[in-house]
């Protein structure tokens, strides 16, 4: 990911959303050298309704690690969350929790 | 140049744009709408009806790019791609769209929706012409290093503009 590094944006806080880590399957995020680290944060908080910081961690984890796992649930679930991510552009995929 | 964009009172965000900058951006969104065409279905009209298509993975970068695969498995992501790319394909064009028919020279207002279909669109556009120009995470050094003869230098300004454009929009819907 890309940082701009303009002006310091004003933070939003929205409803937190956990992460469930002991259902099955995950949604993965993967790095990518397009997707803006603004953008990414702001599609994590759009479409999860996580806090900013939240999702900022969960940005740098993709920017830093290459990958991070952003939601967790059912397999249908997880399905839904790659298809809207996808929609943003985001390259996202889904995978059993046991698989590392 | 457009000093990108702003928040909107009650929502939304508000942009000044140049007759050449809209002319670039038509452009560009142009060329991704002609790409990304609608979702290739199948002969059976329940199918068609249905929205299920094509199950391989484009053969063109950027759609690939576009359209990843949701599974590290491969038929896995076939059969995922066979039920969503079309619609995908049909959110993307009507992003596309959405811009085609706000983007005007001076002053443009765009409602929250439309500033949403702004936001996915310049991103897809980013997406196209960045997978075209094999960009890396140093883009930005590499423009200011670049010789400004440099036959890539017209298209990595372009793109790096459109980066500036999106994170202007970003940060006035946050």
């Amino acid at each position: 990911m890309v940082d701009v590094g303009s002006t310091a944006p004003i933070a939003v806080e929205r409803p937190s959303t956990d992460v469930r880590p002991d259902l099955p399957w995950v949604t993965i995020v993967w790095n990518d050298p397009v997707n803006l680290m603004s953008y990414v944060t702001y599609v994590f908080q759009t479409v999860f309704g996580y806090t900013r910081e939240k999702a900022e961690k969960l940005m740098l984890d993709v920017h830093h690690k290459g990958k991070a796992v952003v939601s967790s649930g059912t397999r249908e679930e997880m399905e839904r969350d790659v298809q809207i991510l996808h929609s943003y552009g985001l390259w996202a995929t889904l995978q059993p929790d046991s698989v590392k | 140049m457009s000093s990108g964009f702003r928040t909107k009172d009650g929502g939304g965000a508000v942009v000044e744009f140049e007759a050449a900058e809209v002319a670039i951006l038509r452009s560009l969104v142009t060329q991704v709408l002609g790409l990304v065409e609608p979702g290739e279905t199948s002969d059976d009209p329940l199918e068609r009806a249905l929205g299920i298509g094509a199950s391989r993975v484009p053969s063109d970068p950027v759609l690939a790019r576009l359209f990843p695969s949701a599974y590290e498995d491969a038929e896995d992501a076939a059969e995922f791609r066979r039920y969503t790319e079309a619609t995908l394909r049909e959110g993307k064009r009507a992003d596309a769209r959405t811009m085609l028919d706000t983007a005007r020279p001076g002053r443009t207002e765009l409602t929250a929706e439309q500033a949403q279909a702004w936001l996915r669109s310049l991103n897809d556009v980013r997406l196209a012409l960045g997978t075209k120009l094999e960009v890396t995470e140093e883009i930005h050094e590499e423009i200011a290093t670049m010789a400004e003869d440099d036959p890539r230098y017209p298209a990595y300004v372009t793109y790096d503009w459109l980066t500036y454009l999106q994170d202007t929009l970003v940060r006035a819907l946050w």
